[in-house]
């Protein structure tokens, strides 16, 4: 399973960055492989919807858990819909979350509104 | 002829000037552009007002017509769009109308449907046609709704028009001034009013718009605005003093130049200014 964290750095050492639709990169963790990558974020210098596109580039390389300090209801909606499921980071280490989370100890991110407000399509 | 009115931010005086100004001209337009938070009705207080809606075109993707070439989703700079498990979504409240994604869908599956972003009120207060533009919160752009009511003044073509701008710079001010005749920046005498100054006086460069600032809150103390002016060869239209009266009665929400004959000569003179500027 391929899992996919907002941070700060190109960098092994770097930490998770706050912003979800506007971090410079993603990490994206193979929990299979154990391998980590770094994703760069285009959407970081998007005028608007950054949340969408962000969240569609996660999709897109099918990431299918998401460990983020907070992440837009727009992104949310995306990410939702795609199936992914969203976690909230502990604190800012990369390696703690990582852990928790396979050790099934983060929660899921909450504070996000359910639901689709009148999408495209039927 | 068309007088828009410019600051900075807002709380400068923008709708004390733009609605004196109406009130002193002979019939006239007073259009508030300042969507989000209009206030020049207030002053009006408008009769025989009607109402109508203004509305932009959302695409509609049609799924038994996508194959999910995403050509929609990656031309959309505003990414209002996304393909998931195959199918198009879409962001209303991110779409800017922009009916990109209709034209060049390859298999003619997005159309068009309406959706109401706001609303214009016009309505009269004695020789003024008071124009008011709102904007539902939660959308994007007031934009559409700007356009919509400077094509349709009450008014006769060639009467005046004011045009109380939202504040700021950005590019719901630029659509209100695009076709105006003159710009008025209106600026407070501190060292923060030249900043707000000196982004409307950017503006009104970028656009070559003849302009002139109007000095509100003037005090006996040493004015930077006043200094700005002079080292940009900016013209003073005139000074609006800092007096308890005015602040009183415009806090009342009373049109200050309806109300005292003081007032209504300043704004009398500062109409007549800003007329010798624009015949130079
Ligand atoms: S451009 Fe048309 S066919 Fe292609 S993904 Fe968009 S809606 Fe579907
Ligand atoms: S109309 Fe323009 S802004 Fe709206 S979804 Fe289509 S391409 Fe994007």
């Amino acid at each position: 399973m391929k899992i996919a964290i907002p941070v700060n750095e190109n960098d092994v050492k770097t930490t998770v960055c706050p912003s979800f639709g506007r971090t410079p990169y993603f990490l994206i963790y193979n929990t299979e492989t154990r391998e980590s990558s770094f994703l760069n974020n285009s959407a970081a210098a998007s005028q608007g919807g950054a949340g969408i596109l962000a969240a569609q580039t996660l999709v897109d390389q099918q990431v299918e858990s998401v460990l983020t300090p907070r992440c837009g209801k727009n992104a949310a909606d995306v990410l939702q819909a795609a199936q992914v499921k969203l976690y909230r980071t502990m604190n800012d280490s990369i390696e703690d979350n990582l852990t928790a989370f396979q050790a099934k100890a983060l929660s899921p991110l909450a504070e996000i509104h359910p639901g689709f407000h009148n999408h495209g399509g039927k | 002829m068309k007088i828009a009115v410019l600051s900075g931010k807002g709380g400068t005086g923008k709708t004390l000037v733009s609605v004196n100004l109406a009130s002193v001209a002979d019939t006239c337009s007073y259009m508030d552009c300042d969507v989000e938070e209009p206030n020049g009705n207030f002053f009006f207080k408008p009769k025989e007002v009607k109402e109508k809606k203004v509305s932009v075109c959302i695409p509609v993707f049609d799924n038994t017509k996508c194959t999910g070439c995403r050509k929609c989703v990656d031309f959309c700079k505003f990414n209002a769009l996304a393909y998931i498990k195959d199918r198009v979504f879409i962001f209303e409240e991110v779409c800017h109308s922009c009916g990109g994604c209709v034209l060049l869908c390859p298999e003619d599956a997005v159309s068009e449907k309406k959706k109401v972003i706001g609303t214009l009120e016009a309505g009269v207060s004695e020789q003024v046609h008071v124009h008011t533009g709102t904007m539902k919160t939660g959308e994007v752009s007031g934009v559409p709704i700007i356009k919509e009511m400077l094509e349709n003044p009450l008014t006769p073509k060639d009467a005046m028009t004011f045009i109380d701008c939202p504040p700021g710079s950005a590019c719901i001010v630029m659509e209100s001034i695009k076709d105006v005749d003159f710009c008025v920046l209106v600026a407070e005498p501190t060292v923060f009013g030249v900043h707000n100054l000196s982004m409307v006086y950017e503006l009104v460069k970028l656009f070559k718009k003849p302009h002139g600032v109007i000095l509100n809150k003037c005090m006996d103390a040493e004015n930077p605005a006043e200094a700005y002016c002079l080292e940009h060869r900016i013209p003073i239209l005139g000074r609006i003093p800092f007096d308890k009266e005015l602040g009183a009665l415009n806090s009342d929400a009373k049109i200050v130049s309806r109300e005292s004959e003081k007032y209504h000569s300043l704004f009398s003179s500062l109409l007549q200014n800003i007329m010798k500027e624009v015949a130079q």
